[in-house]
């Protein structure tokens, strides 16, 4: 049952007059509000700049890879770019991308609420994520590091002389502003929802969010201390994990990736709910099962921590732990195609437009499945021996992660560009981007799996002379994907004066946040809403819009 | 759901304090003693007991979950959850490794 | 405003002008959902605390089993009486938060202020009692990586004649026991500090006039986390000091 909507006509929509951007004026007026979404705009701004020295990182590392031998830099420098660009890009990108631009931004408007129940601390959560920018920042100047992103002991303990406690604190400090991002979200959904917004009526944007926010607290002060003991025994050698004290170094991976296990799913979850939102909108029909698509996230949560240790089973873990968490994992791949089945059904007999955000949407669909069932492959026990450290796994997590969680993060951007902003981004520009990230993405990293299964092992910066073809294909692809992640730099940049006025609604999108001018005031409603209707319900909107104009100025 | 609910809210006596506090204390002296006497394997047992013990009724009284929200109470038991989970999950791998100290 | 249509839709009775106490924050409806909040947003943090000890309490439980002669003669290196009396003070300062929180609930200034000093007294008193086990420790060498000797674990010790000397591999390991002890106590002491300067702040407040007008949530609050450190220390007394007592 879908509704066809003819969108409004933008041109005779207005900016307001008053908005959250325009309130309050100066520098103070940022670095100090409260408000949730200019705090929204702070972290959009920050982990844009992040974004784009981790993919400086990136691209560094491709050219080193366009030959065999290690010409562009000495490989311990080599070692140094990509821990960087792995801590870069997970801890400062990554885990906070979705959720602390977007879902900052939406999640009180989503459950009808002025702000999150924590001004404060949000912002905090801010200044902590600077704070552990300029730390690692002071890291990658001072002499940079080359424990890989996972501080694996006892290399990052005794063998390395680089600047691996000033990384490891970085982390520690970043860890507390994602903690304290989940705290905000899971006190903001219980309890700040308007009157009417139970549970299930809230769009599935909120519930990934919930999930995602639940691993932030429970997963990352396990990292937390695991850190701590690091760091301690780095500087004064106390022996939780130095094999010459009687310590073991597995319980470092044990500790290390029962966070960073569930932190996988701390990154693709929120681009899920990016995902559902997008879907529904613009085929103009009700997510299909709803309930289960809800619930999948939660799914994911909860499994999410009974699977780490498939990240060390070539590590010396017992056969029969391995066993077990090897069948762990493959129950991960319910919830996730529980997923990918629901968007697909709700495509079906949808009325389907191809805006920019659906097109990052396709690709997200296309891209997660590969990288999701690559993952199956790597969590059965013999496949992993024989693929594990090698680029398969490389193309497998940034399948997940870039093709996943970039693609999900920019459809967000552009989405709720018109909401954060109050103005349209190019459309003709905008797909042409998305089309370039599609085609670098997979001309960047489809050869990677192929040079995995034949055996390239990851981390080094020389490789033989026969993998080098498929090699250029990738540094080529690399180089189509660089272009494809500057555009939007670009021409988003150039909107935020020339873009064309949106309007409320210009998606016609059912959603609270939708039905607020564009950018929203300050706080959000000008009355606490009161929701009767169900979310994606797109007769209600239509016969809302019979009724009521509508209007662009509160 | 979110409509504000006015449960009043409850305030424990000092009586009731006090007792709690006195239980401590008497728990405290009591497996320090117990220590002392040889149990074997139950005197790890025991301790680990009467601290569990301990910690409820702080978690109950001084911390007043007993008088507080399902939800308080959800999130409590969360915690206790996933710290067995990263404990039961680490030891399959402990317990049954072929060159473990076990 | 479309806001407006959509709270006009259903709402006959109209949005309830609240006369707004002074410590509610804007984005709140009432002052009911503001603590509920506020203590909910409490009960997370705590449940991250608990995960942030939980990696020690595991590391603690895997390296027990591992090297257990070590853990034995490690512990018994402890001062049970010192370990006891800890335990009692913290107990007891527990009791006078809860008191605190008690008399900013009836509103009794002075008692308030009375009971939050008694904390504060309690919490350093366990502090400096720790300091001294600490200090006790440092001077028999047993802090791995600064200042450690196998010497009293090779040798048949003074104080546990019954203990014999283990074998130089097995007393190396005695460097994780109290690698654990020190980085868990280190930790709760970390705590402790935090709790105890957050307390001044606190009293200042309260000599102030503060928390005795119906607004009470940062004392409850910080009850909450004063009790959850409690909680900590009653789990680590027993595990490093008493369960290898007698083997």
């Amino acid at each position: 049952m879908s509704t066809i909507v003819s969108l409004p006509d933008q041109s005779t929509a207005t900016l307001p007059k008053v908005s959250y951007l325009n309130k309050e004026y100066g520098l103070k007026s940022w670095l100090l509000t409260g408000d949730h979404k200019r705090i929204a705009i702070l972290y959009l701004i920050s982990i844009t700049f992040f974004f784009f020295i981790g993919g400086a990182m990136a691209g560094l590392i491709r050219l080193e890879l366009l030959t065999p031998a290690s010409d562009l830099m000495a490989a311990d420098t080599y070692n140094k770019v990509f821990t960087m660009h792995g801590i870069i890009m997970v801890f400062l990108f990554l885990v906070p991308s979705v959720p602390a631009t977007i879902g900052n931004f939406l999640i009180p408007i989503m459950v009808g609420a002025k702000d999150l129940a924590f001004p404060k601390i949000n912002l905090l959560s801010w200044y902590l994520y600077i704070a552990g920018g300029i730390l690692l920042m002071t890291a990658l100047i001072s002499g940079g590091v080359d424990t890989g992103w996972t501080f694996t002991t006892p290399l990052s303990t005794h063998y390395l002389n680089t600047h691996v406690i000033t990384a490891g604190l970085a982390v520690f400090v970043a860890g507390f502003s994602s903690i304290f991002t989940g705290l905000n979200f899971i006190v903001t959904i219980h309890r700040m929802r308007a009157p009417g917004m139970t549970w299930f009526r809230l769009p599935l944007f909120v519930w990934s969010h919930y999930a995602a926010s639940i691993l932030m607290v429970l997963g990352t002060p396990v990292l937390a201390i695991t850190l701590v003991l690091v760091i301690l025994e780095r500087t004064i050698g106390i022996g939780v994990f130095d094999p010459a004290k009687g310590g073991d170094p597995l319980l470092f991976q044990h500790l290390f990736w029962f966070y960073s296990h569930p932190a996988v799913y701390i990154m693709i979850l929120p681009g899920m709910g990016v995902i559902s939102e997008v879907i529904s909108t613009f085929s103009r029909k009700r997510v299909f099962g709803y309930t289960a698509v809800a619930f999948s996230s939660v799914a994911i949560a909860v499994f999410g921590f009974f699977v780490w240790a498939h990240h060390m089973f070539i590590m010396g873990v017992s056969n029969y732990s391995a066993l077990v968490f090897s069948l762990l994992t493959m129950l991960v791949a319910v919830p996730s195609a529980i997923k990918i089945f629901n968007w697909a059904a709700t495509l079906y007999k949808g009325s389907i437009t191809f805006e920019t955000p659906m097109l990052y949407a396709f690709g997200f669909m296309g891209l997660f499945t590969i990288g999701g069932l690559t993952g199956v492959f790597l969590g059965s026990l013999g496949m992993d021996i024989h693929l594990t450290e090698t680029y398969f796994i490389v193309a497998h997590f940034h399948f997940v992660m870039v093709g996943g969680m970039l693609m999900a993060y920019l459809s967000g951007v552009h989405f709720w560009w018109p909401k954060m902003t109050g103005r349209m981004y190019p459309e003709g520009l905008s797909k042409l981007a998305a089309v370039t990230t599609f085609i670098g993405f997979i001309l960047t990293f489809f050869p990677q799996f192929i040079l995995g299964y034949l055996g390239m092992p990851r981390r080094y910066a020389a490789y033989p002379p026969e993998f080098q073809v498929l090699n250029v294909f990738s540094t080529a692809g690399a180089s189509v994907l660089g272009v494809g992640y500057l555009l939007p730099l670009l021409y988003l940049t150039w909107s935020l004066k020339y873009g064309a006025i949106a309007g409320a609604n210009p998606w016609q999108a059912t959603g609270l946040e939708w039905q607020i001018q564009s950018p929203p005031l300050t706080e959000n409603f000008v009355e606490t809403p009161i929701v009767t209707h169900e979310a994606y319900d797109y007769e209600w909107l239509a016969h809302k819009t019979e009724h009521d104009e509508v209007e662009t100025v509160g | 759901m979110s409509e504000p609910t006015h449960h009043e809210q409850h305030i424990v006596t000092p009586k009731i304090y006090l007792i709690i506090g006195a239980t401590l204390l008497v728990l405290t002296g009591a497996t320090t003693a117990i220590s002392y006497v040889e149990l074997g394997v139950f005197n790890a047992v025991v301790a680990l007991a009467i601290a569990c013990i301990k910690a409820s009724l702080v978690v109950l009284f001084f911390m007043h979950v007993k008088y507080s929200s399902k939800l308080t109470k959800l999130t409590v038991a969360a915690g206790l959850f996933t710290f067995l989970v990263l404990i039961t999950m680490t030891m399959t791998d402990y317990i049954s490794r072929a060159w473990g100290l076990w | 405003m479309d806001s407006h249509a959509l709270a006009a839709q259903t709402s006959e009775t109209g949005h309830i002008e609240h006369a707004h106490p002074p410590h509610l924050r804007h984005h709140f409806e009432t002052v009911e959902q503001q603590r509920e909040a506020a203590s909910f947003g409490m009960w997370l943090f705590l449940l991250t605390e608990i995960m942030f000890f939980g990696g020690l309490f595991c590391a603690y439980l895997i390296y027990r089993n591992w090297y257990y002669p070590a853990f034995v003669v490690g512990s018994h290196q402890l001062k049970i009486w010192a370990g006891t009396t800890n335990t009692g003070v913290l107990i007891g300062s527990s009791f006078t938060m809860a008191m605190a929180v008690y008399s900013s609930q009836v509103r009794n200034r002075a008692a308030l202020i009375g009971y939050l000093l008694l904390t504060i007294v309690l919490g350093t008193v366990f502090l400096g009692i720790k300091g001294y086990e600490w200090h006790d420790e440092w001077e028999h060498h047993h802090v791995p990586g600064l200042n450690f000797s196998v010497s009293d674990f090779v040798h048949t010790s003074a104080a546990y004649p019954e203990d014999k000397p283990l074998p130089l591999d097995m007393a190396e390991k005695t460097q994780v026991y109290f690698s654990l002890y020190f980085a868990m106590t280190g930790m709760h002491a970390l705590h402790m500090i935090i709790g105890v300067s957050l307390l001044i702040i606190l009293l200042a407040q309260a000599w102030g006039g503060a928390y005795t007008d119906g607004h009470m949530t940062t004392i409850e609050n910080f009850g909450l986390y004063w009790h959850f450190v409690d909680i900590i220390w009653i789990f680590l007394f027993p595990l490093l000091y008493l369960i290898s007592r007698h083997q």
